[in-house]
């Protein structure tokens, strides 16, 4: 129907950053496969899931253009994941507590 | 786009023109409708079934307290009823009535809006709600549920034989509708403010809005999740919640309070908000300490997700983070304390008048007050040991819901009803039915403090005989608040054919909604209204007007 | 008195009434997708913490079970799933600039790495069906910690289950705009569907991400 004249009203992010976090999200799958299969002690949940978080940091920004969007969606997405932190941390407040001195 | 002031409420006429009513006929028209005020409409009617359904489970439960035998109702039964009493009132009336039938209503108007942000979301809110709704009427006619509203397990997945996935089904559908219905307020208020009506010009009721949709969002789904999982365990026989299986029921109650506390707040924020509005309107003056007002309802409505635990201290939770929770739960009183004291330092000096809404919000302040009063001793470790499962909880959450939320609600729905109608209410029999609620509602509940001090269990159809005397007294009030209940559905609608027409401001208060006429056209307004007054600007709006108030 | 003479305004064919103009139709739709996606975090979140709680409680059942999932399929359907994020974010692009074609075919190819995902997914879970993993009436796998293990497999169902529901709505959703792509409704100042949409997948994407080192990952060393 209307073909493109004019760049759109937002900031289109470039081709080549597409691209370039597709490939580094195919990287971190292939390290944290890697890592997984190495006896890094306790710190292979830690960096498994610090891999998750970085990769998904990558999509949040990029893909879903959280980079350039208005402050209101930054306080949106962390509002999120602090509500899910209070969700966390309140439950194991009580089970990493169980077992200690009077219970 | 003009300013509408103050001076242009005057000119305008009753509405004889198109209004949002009678501007399109037909079942069709309100069923499809995306026009947020039937919808409005639609929720105040279903909404008010499901009111007198719990209702009716209420009263069996305290014919059966007459005596202290378990001789009108089998055990069983009894279960199912004090169970149904608590899904239909928090699922289907608490929950919606003030967001979804007022919210849905004032709030557009009162933004300077032409609808909600999304007006067919809203339409598919009321429609889930039908359906939840359909749903839990289908489970009670085919024999109900006996868990508790709480669903507790593994009683609810091993070994109730009632109908307990239906009803789980029923209030997780429910849940969506009350998700999507925040969703939509908070676009709203972000997105669709008219011009000139920054964040700190907007009305109370609308940030107490804010804050109950919030709560709304994050807390809901965790609800869902948790049914979800207890649907799953009931049909395919796994052990989530099961101990005998290796699960934790605790682990349930932690995810399940985690949304039923907030969901405490989605029922006292709105109450709070009108109770705002009300004051303002009845004292002719602006709400003191605006600004505390405004973040306090925002503190509620992040404290109140701190602090689920205190409903699980003798559950098994371990001694520490009983008292984490409990100190926590010190906290959330602070801002409701707040609120109160800001109501009371408004009444100072204000020109107190006494028409229906205000007889309801000075007695929700009171009655609020004392409910939240008794939830300090409760957050109070020691204290609940001692009270917690007896009637001492349930006397404390009636005060603030019913106490609190629903004198509110009434409230509001007496206050807008000019608006919403077109027609004032008559006075006299509405302030008899303020009297006869304020009244019953006392004489009901204040005798279950001292029932559950001295230890009347609760959920239980049988009691110990020498706890008769107030057992009575209870049932007696609750009859004195049947009747004062039942006074409003009939006078007002008797008022949508024979009370007085309304003009657009007939208490003359300020707030964008008493500038349109009364009921409101389609578009809420004629035109956009660009907006330069501060919220309950009353000596900007009296001088505007010459000091007259138009009725 | 009346105003409502906006119709004869000129006026973007997308837009709808209550809103001024598209600028605030795309944000309130941008924002209403946010808030929705934040819905998501905490309903899938729920699951997460109670997979937390009993992991913590089971580990050595958490390790067996995760050592039943197929690695490489699991692998595989990340890069898929990952590459679907790409040709959906590329779809958005195109749609910013009114690319009818381009847009178009970036959504089939999302849609296409969807369903490679979601049938991939059903092999697993024939071969869970096979082994005896499948919780409830019939699980007849074998071992020491059998019941726990049958504990991981019901959050194993449940969360890449819920995760699978969703795929499937978005593979719907997907076809409806294959459609609106092909018939050239989107363009500079209207393409807040497809954005929205793309936050949708990549939400999507993202739960998937989490899922696969909490799932397939635990205690794979030798």
């Amino acid at each position: 129907m209307n073909e493109q004249e004019h760049a759109p009203h937002h900031e289109s992010t470039p081709l080549w950053i597409y691209y370039a976090v597709f490939a580094a999200l195919l990287v971190g799958t292939g390290l944290t496969v890697f890592a997984a299969l190495h006896d890094l002690g306790v710190l292979n949940t830690p960096v498994a899931l610090t891999i998750a978080t970085v990769k998904a940091a990558l999509v949040i920004l990029f893909f879903m253009h959280a980079i350039h969007s208005t402050r209101l969606t930054w306080i949106v997405i962390a509002a999120s994941f602090l509500w899910l932190g209070v969700l966390f941390v309140l439950t194991f407040a009580d089970y990493l507590t169980r077992m200690w001195g009077l219970q | 786009m003009t300013s509408v002031t103050y001076h242009d409420v005057r000119l305008m006429e009753p509405a004889q023109t198109r209004n949002y009513l009678n501007v399109d006929y037909g079942f069709f028209s309100w069923l499809l409708t995306r026009d947020h005020k039937r919808i409005a409409i639609l929720y105040m009617i279903s909404v008010s079934i499901m009111f007198i359904l719990g209702g009716f489970f209420a009263m069996m439960m305290r014919l059966e307290l007459l005596t202290p035998e378990g001789d009108l109702l089998t055990s069983d039964t009894y279960n199912k009823f004090f169970t149904l009493h608590g899904i239909v009132m928090i699922f289907f009336f608490l929950i919606p009535s003030i967001p979804a039938i007022l919210g849905n209503f004032i709030l557009p108007i009162q933004l300077g809006a032409k609808d909600l942000a999304f007006p067919r979301i809203n339409l598919l809110s009321w429609y889930l709600y039908i359906i939840g709704a359909v749903i839990g009427l289908y489970v009670i006619i085919v024999g109900g549920v006996d868990t508790g509203w709480t669903f507790y397990t593994p009683f609810s997945t091993q070994y109730s034989n009632t109908h307990v996935f239906g009803t789980t089904f029923g209030a997780f559908i429910v849940g969506f509708s009350s998700i999507l219905t925040g969703l939509n307020f908070i676009v709203t208020v972000h997105r669709m403010r008219a011009p000139g009506l920054t964040w700190f010009r907007l009305p109370l009721f609308v940030w107490a809005i804010y804050a109950t949709s919030l709560v709304q969002l994050l807390a809901t789904p965790v609800l869902a999740i948790t049914l979800v999982m207890l649907m799953v365990e009931r049909i395919a026989g796994v052990g989530i919640f099961d101990p005998a299986l290796g699960g934790d029921p605790l682990l349930y109650q932690h995810m399940f309070w985690f949304y039923s506390h907030p969901a405490v707040y989605i029922m006292i924020l709105p109450a709070m908000g009108v109770a705002s509005e009300v004051v303002a309107a009845f004292t002719r003056k602006k709400i003191f300490g605006y600004k505390f007002v405004a973040f306090s309802s925002l503190a509620i409505a992040f404290l109140g997700f701190l602090v689920w635990a205190h409903h699980m201290f003798v559950a098994g939770i371990s001694v520490y983070s009983a008292m984490i929770f409990s100190f926590l739960s010190m906290f959330v009183a602070v801002p409701s304390a707040i609120k109160v004291f800001n109501w009371t330092a408004t009444l100072y000096k204000g020109s107190v008048s006494w028409q229906t809404p205000m007889l309801y919000i000075l007695g929700f302040i009171g009655l609020f007050t004392i409910g939240g009063v008794t939830g300090i001793f409760l957050a109070s470790l020691g204290i609940d040991v001692h009270v917690t499962d007896t009637y001492f909880v349930v006397a404390h959450f009636h005060y603030i819901m019913v106490g609190g939320a629903v004198m509110a609600y009434f409230a509001g729905l007496h206050y807008w009803w000019p608006k919403i109608s077109g027609r004032m209410y008559p006075e006299w029999w509405a302030r008899l039915g303020a009297l006869l609620v304020f009244v019953g509602f006392n004489l009901t509940f204040f005798p279950q403090f001292i029932l559950g001090y001295v230890g009347m269990p609760r959920r239980y159809h049988a009691y110990a005989p020498e706890f008769q005397v107030l057992n009575v007294m209870s049932t007696a009030g609750a009859s004195v608040l049947a009747v004062g209940y039942f006074l409003p559905l009939v006078y007002l609608l008797w008022s949508l054919r024979f009370g007085r027409k309304a003009g657009p401001n007939p208490w003359g208060a300020v707030g964008l909604e008493w500038t349109t006429s009364s009921p409101p056209p389609k578009e809420n307004f004629h035109e956009t209204p660009v907006v330069t007054w501060d919220a309950y600007d009353y000596p900007a709006m009296l001088k505007a007007m010459g000091e007259t108030q138009n009725v | 008195m009346s105003a409502i003479e906006t119709h004869e305004r000129e006026h973007h064919p997308f837009l709808q009434h209550h809103f001024e103009d598209m600028g605030q139709q795309h944000e309130a739709s941008t924002l209403g997708m946010w808030m929705f996606l934040s819905t998501e975090i905490l309903f899938f979140g729920g699951l997460f913490l109670a997979y937390a709680v009993y992991r913590n409680m089971y580990e050595a059942a958490w390790i067996e079970g995760a050592h039943h999932q197929n690695l490489v399929l699991g692998t595989v359907n990340t890069a898929v799933l990952i590459t679907s994020s790409l040709t959906m974010a590329l779809a958005v692009y195109f749609s910013q600039w009114g690319r009818r074609i381009a847009t178009f075919f970036c959504l089939v190819a999302t849609f296409i790495l969807g369903s490679v995902f979601l049938i991939i997914k059903a092999v697993e879970y024939h071969a869970h069906f096979e082994e005896g993993l499948l919780p409830g009436a019939y699980f007849t796998y074998h071992s020491a910690l059998a019941p726990k293990v049958e504990l991981f497999m019901t959050f194993y169902f449940c969360m890449t289950g819920l995760h699978a529901l969703h795929m499937v709505i978005g593979a719907g959703l997907l076809i409806y705009f294959m459609r609106r792509a092909w018939r050239g409704d989107f363009g500079p100042e209207y393409y807040s569907p497809v954005e929205i949409m793309g936050l949708y997948w990549h939400f999507v994407d993202i739960v998937w991400i989490f899922l696969f080192p909490l799932l397939y990952l635990i205690g794979r060393h030798a």
